[in-house]
């Protein structure tokens, strides 16, 4: 059994203005595990994601991490929130930079992050000469660079045409074979959790909770040619299901 | 495109060649003695024989003006970081700097120039008190007003305060910043200008409010005119300046800066 990265145990959040947006979330994500969690927009998916990354506190319940945490977790946005001041390689940069690092000892790693998401080229451009899935792609580098633990994803690929939103699935999907981090990544979109993890929690509508945990047995290494095999539209068939339970 | 910028730069150009035109007519036309209204003409001519008196005087103002943008860059920006690093201080200062702010320069200046004790002294805190608000208003909202999503970031990585002040507040604030440095830089003038009207100095060192003021009494409006041509140019020349340093050090990423893509 694989050591458990993060652990939330009877998780609730109710904000200042008294929405209730999680009522009582259990869920533990082991290290290397590619975790997606499913739910409709406003059933509290983001706010879980801030709590497990420390950005915001519980209002009940227990949050137990991994000590080596603390300060080695990423973040990807809905939205690339990226410096418009700022190079591409100055946004990939800041992560090293606030830990105090040089520029001339971060720059291998910098470029090497940036030559596997095809950024290369783009290194000295500014956010604003790019499209919104090349933005996306720096906002990916930025969260990769410091190697963490735990990576976290908020819908990162919800504004983007769908064309360039499969692409950067596939991605998203060798980037994690090849770094192995843990990632939860969250969405509202059954396709995009099934291609892209190997187990699904399903969140009911505000106060969120969740009400199923679904292993996806699809082959480790995926593809464009996945999305048509009949094992993938199955799976995507049983969650589904799962998520019309959860919204009943 | 290229009529539309022939017409930006001639239309300005016919529409004052036709306003002195009709300026000179209308003076002909009704007689209008020289102590009440001078032909253009002839307030050419006095700017050109008194330039050189009328330039020295300016560069009196102009000390002052620049000097007084220079303190309130420094005082309201430092300010601003202050209200931004904390909330306490925003509050508990910021009425006071909307009191100074809404109170006539004019009604003060006696006393400022009273505690001074010194012209330039008292004309450059004038000038500071009318050039400072647009700057500490806007460096603060700029300060405040950093991607939440981005201070999250800092706040993941374990940023230290003044960190995220000077690689993610600053920053986003410059453009604010920059425009409140416009309207500052014609406040100071403005300030530079209201201040000795008020003081009214003699001696050696006199700005260009103390001749107007000065032809005001003798009657002789041509020297009017020419210092208060000298002026609005004066204030032209501060706009354009920080207009292009704003284009300049915003081209690569504001909106504002950026050239049209077609």
């Amino acid at each position: 059994m694989p050591e458990t990265l993060v652990a939330a145990a009877a998780l609730a959040k109710s904000f200042r203005n008294g929405i209730a947006a999680l009522s009582s979330v259990d869920l533990a994500v082991s290290r290397g595990e590619f975790v997606g969690v499913l739910g409709p927009s406003g059933c509290g998916k983001s706010t879980l994601l801030r709590i497990l990354a420390g950005l915001t506190e519980p209002t009940a319940g227990r949050l137990e991490r991994s000590g080596d945490l603390a300060d080695n977790i990423g973040f990807v946005f809905q939205e690339p929130t990226l410096m418009p001041w700022a190079t591409v390689w100055d946004n990939v940069y800041l992560p090293l930079r606030l830990r105090g690092a040089g520029r001339a000892a971060a720059a291998p790693r910098i470029g090497a992050m940036l030559e596997s998401l095809g950024l290369g080229e783009f290194a000295f451009a500014y956010p604003r000469q790019l499209s919104g899935g090349m933005r996306m792609r720096v906002s990916i580098a930025r969260a990769l660079v410091t190697e963490p633990a735990l990576l976290l994803l908020d819908e990162p690929f919800a504004a983007l045409d769908e064309i360039t939103r499969f692409k950067l699935n596939e991605e998203l999907r060798a980037l994690w074979q090849m770094h192995r981090c843990t990632i939860v990544f969250v969405t509202h979109s059954v396709f995009e959790s099934v291609f892209l993890t190997n187990r699904i929690v399903v969140m009911t509508k505000r106060p969120g909770r969740i009400v199923a945990d679904l292993p996806v047995n699809l082959p480790e290494a995926r593809n464009a040619s996945l999305r048509l095999t009949p094992l993938y539209v199955e799976v995507c068939r049983a969650v589904s299901a799962k998520l019309a339970e959860a919204m009943a | 495109m290229n009529g539309n910028r022939l017409a930006r730069i001639l239309g300005p150009i016919i529409v004052g060649l036709l306003v002195i035109a009709a300026w000179h007519g209308i003076v002909w036309w009704f007689a209008i003695p020289p102590y009440v209204l001078p032909k253009p003409g002839v307030i050419a001519q006095t700017l050109w024989t008194d330039g050189p008196s009328l330039m020295a005087s300016l560069l009196v103002t102009l000390r002052i003006t620049v000097a007084a943008l220079a303190v309130a860059v420094l005082l309201g920006g430092t300010l601003a970081v202050l209200f931004s690093l904390s909330k306490t201080i925003e509050v508990s200062f910021f009425p006071y700097a909307v009191i100074l702010q809404v109170t006539p320069v004019v009604s003060i200046a006696p006393l400022i120039i009273i505690w001074a004790n010194d012209v330039f002294l008292s004309l450059l805190i004038c000038a500071t008190i009318v050039a400072f608000f647009p700057i500490l208003a806007n460096t603060t909202l700029g300060l405040n007003s950093a991607d939440r999503n981005l201070v999250d970031l800092f706040r993941l990585y374990g940023a230290g305060r003044l960190q995220t002040l000077r690689l993610l507040r600053l920053p986003s604030a410059l453009p604010l910043f920059l425009a409140g440095l416009r309207i500052s830089g014609g406040l100071a003038l403005i300030g530079a200008v209201v201040a000795e009207f008020v003081a009214g100095t003699g001696g050696a060192e006199t700005g260009l409010a103390s001749r107007i003021l000065e032809a005001g009494y003798r009657l002789e409006i041509a020297r009017m005119f020419a210092a208060l041509f000298l002026l609005s140019l004066t204030g032209i020349a501060i706009f354009a300046v920080l207009s292009w340093l704003s284009r300049r050090l915003l081209r690569h990423w504001h909106e504002s800066a950026l050239e049209p893509s077609d």
